[in-house]
């Protein structure tokens, strides 16, 4: 639901705090895990959290979440397994918004209204669709609008002031700003740029703003929240999955960055 | 009567062939998409563009390609008058240099300073590695690590053009992972870098582009045929791995409903497993790399990593005015199998004294096949659209047979 999105904000700024959005992928490494991983994010202080569906090509990412979505494609995860976990989670937490995030043709290949159906169903708030650009995102953002579902676009430091007023027509729940002109996890921003991006869209919607895309460090986090109104984090909680063999270490390790990352949001 | 006045109208504003086409890519890369089709549309209708493309379509590749034909061949098929359209005679020593000298102009036009591309087998490689030398622009090649193995010669003369060839180890390791990985540079690198895609895949307005740039095949084949035999040819064929040597034939002739056109699919092992190339007969529609198109996919939408004996053919997608042409029943599919490939292979390098690469062979494998119901009176045209040096150590290994 949109309004679960939009109290998250809220309350939030009442409180003069920021957004912290975190990033895993569904089923990496394994589907046990990876549930015990998303459910353990609001504890340590992610404000919502985004979770991608593995694609076998997801060209918009970079080394980090690639392996991510091959170590849970590799693991026998689904796009049912997907819902499976969203729906676990939700039994115990009905505040922290879900977003979901991902590439079109798995959703495509499950049928657009079925999967519209099933993440009404299990309580998704919001959609990314990496590769559906405002002039191909109808199919899906005019069915999410009416299902109450966010559809949550990208704004890049390519995107024309044209396009900006195309893309701020549809977006509901925040508008998603990316940082770099790149993939993920690749190069780091330059926050004083991102901090003039991030400005020039404010003038122009009340919608929140989040940014996202190679940011990595409490320094980080703390500097792109004082422009902007959430900060988003993958690659670096991704990373701690591929670095480190032991399940409770993984576990460990995430946990403590998300609460670094919150204490500075 | 036919359903449509005219085949040629595609793609419409939105880059669509019917369902298929389409521009899905990240938002990153959405004003340079718009910007290139913008300039692509200025140039195609710009006099010294098209003359400064058609000098070098003559005096560096060396086109027009001859109509061939096929005497000996037909005789040994005893069947319709078969002729080859020698694509494989081009510098380079296949049809993908029409495209790539058709995006370079583009390129230099927009102001670009430095060329990306994929392959798969290596032959776009080669040619993008021989207008960038030709043109003097920096040009990095990505190729899948596996492919680099199975490929080496072309790899090295991509090295000696001055490219850099950057080995793709994500995903599989062959020619979607490498599109994938250029489209990564392209997006981290939108300033000064042009996309040379080599075949008529990829986000609009690349399958509009490139086929335009290949129809030249099929400009040239009407041209040819008509003054060869005073007749348009009863029948079109072409192999297919993305669809570009087939769109460039068979383009000019989608209105000429007489003319049956055929294109042949990389069938691999066959097409009841895994092991085989052939979206369109045996996959279905889906988002791949910018376009909607029929692909190879697992139930649950993950791409399957496909399989042919000929590199050029190992793509798990198409081109979406292929996949609109299927639906829309002008062109007819039909999927070849590695042996039948090697075999037609061997019968068109003795009797033609032509080695033939593995992706044609599969095009002649099917004349071969229908040739016991072909008309003596028929003409039947096949694009030749690449030589087999390439695939000398692949056919050695194929029939055991020691170099």
């Amino acid at each position: 639901m949109t309004e679960r999105i939009d109290n998250c904000f809220n309350k939030l700024k009442l409180i003069n705090k920021k957004a912290l959005i975190t990033f895993l992928t569904a089923g990496d490494p394994n589907y046990d895990l990876s549930l015990e991983l998303i459910k353990s994010l609001p504890e340590a202080g992610a404000d919502i959290v985004e979770i991608g569906m593995p694609f076998s090509d997801p060209m918009a990412d970079g080394p980090a979440i690639q392996a991510s979505s091959l170590r849970a494609i590799n693991s026998g995860h689904k796009m049912e397994k997907t819902f499976e976990m969203i729906e676990s989670f939700r039994k115990n937490n009905s505040h922290t918004p879900i977003i979901l995030m991902g590439y079109f043709n798995p959703i495509y290949n499950y049928g657009v209204r079925n999967f519209i159906e099933k993440i009404i169903d299990i309580q998704v708030d919001g959609v990314i669709v990496v590769d559906l650009p405002p002039e191909e995102d109808n199919e899906l953002c005019d069915a999410l609008e009416s299902a109450n579902v966010s559809f949550i676009r990208l704004v890049t430091p390519t995107t024309t002031p044209d396009r900006l007023n195309k893309i701020l027509q549809k977006t509901s729940g925040f508008l998603y700003y990316v940082s770099i002109a790149g993939i993920t996890g690749s190069k780091r921003p330059e926050i004083n740029e991102v901090k003039t991006a991030v400005q020039v869209i404010k003038t122009k919607t009340k919608i929140p703003v989040s940014v996202g895309f190679g940011i990595r460090t409490k320094e980080d986090v703390k500097r792109v929240s004082i422009f902007s109104d959430g900060v988003i984090v993958g690659s670096v909680l991704v990373d701690i999955i591929k670095d480190n063999q032991r399940e409770a270490d993984i576990k460990n390790k995430i946990v403590k960055t998300v609460k670094e990352f919150a204490s500075a949001v | 009567m036919d359903k449509l006045n005219s085949y040629k109208l595609g793609p419409d504003q939105n880059g669509r062939f019917g369902i298929f086409g389409g521009r899905f890519v990240a938002e990153t890369l959405m004003p340079l998409i718009l910007d290139l089709e913008k300039s692509y549309q200025l140039a195609k209708k710009d006099d010294s563009f098209q003359s400064e493309l058609a000098y070098l379509n003559k005096y560096y590749t060396g086109r027009p390609s001859p109509l061939y034909f096929a005497e000996r061949l037909t005789n040994y098929l005893n069947t319709a008058k078969i002729y080859f359209k020698r694509d494989e005679l081009n510098h380079t020593g296949s049809h993908k240099i029409n495209n790539c000298l058709g995006q370079i102009l583009l390129a230099r036009r927009m102001g670009k300073t430095r060329i990306i591309a994929e392959t798969g087998a290596g032959q776009h490689g080669v040619a993008v590695a021989t207008v960038s030398a030709r043109f003097g622009l920096p040009c990095v090649i990505y190729m899948g690590a596996k492919d680099i193995e199975r490929q080496k010669p072309n790899v090295f003369r991509m090295k000696l053009l001055g490219a850099e060839v950057v080995p793709v180890r994500s995903g599989n390791a062959t020619l979607k992972d490498a599109m994938n990985e250029a489209l990564r540079d392209w997006v981290a690198n939108v300033n000064d870098t042009f996309y040379i895609i080599g075949t008529v895949a990829g986000p609009h307005p690349y399958p509009e582009m490139v086929r335009d740039f290949q129809s030249i095949i099929g400009k040239e084949t009407k041209e040819q045929i008509l003054d060869q035999e005073g007749r348009l040819p009863d029948q079109l064929i072409a192999c297919i791995g993305g669809g570009s040597n087939a769109m460039g034939l068979f383009y000019p002739f989608l209105d000429d409903t007489s003319v049956k056109i055929t294109g042949i699919e990389a069938g691999g092992m066959g097409l009841q497993g895994e092991k085989h190339c052939a979206s369109l007969t045996a996959g279905r529609p889906g988002v791949l790399h910018g376009n909607r198109t029929y692909l190879l996919q697992d139930d649950d939408g993950q791409i399957i990593e496909g399989h042919s004996i000929s590199a050029g053919l190992d793509y798990p997608g198409i081109g979406p005015e292929h996949a609109w042409l299927k639906e829309s029943g002008r062109v007819e599919y039909i999927a070849i199998t590695d042996s039948e490939a090697v075999e037609a292979f061997k019968i068109c390098t003795k009797t033609e004294g032509i080695i033939p690469a593995l992706e044609p062979s599969h095009a002649i494998a099917h004349l071969i096949n229908i040739a016991p119901n072909l008309s003596k009176n028929d003409l039947v045209v096949m694009n030749l659209c690449g030589r087999g040096d390439k695939d000398i150590f692949t056919i050695a290994e194929h029939l055991n047979m020691e170099i």
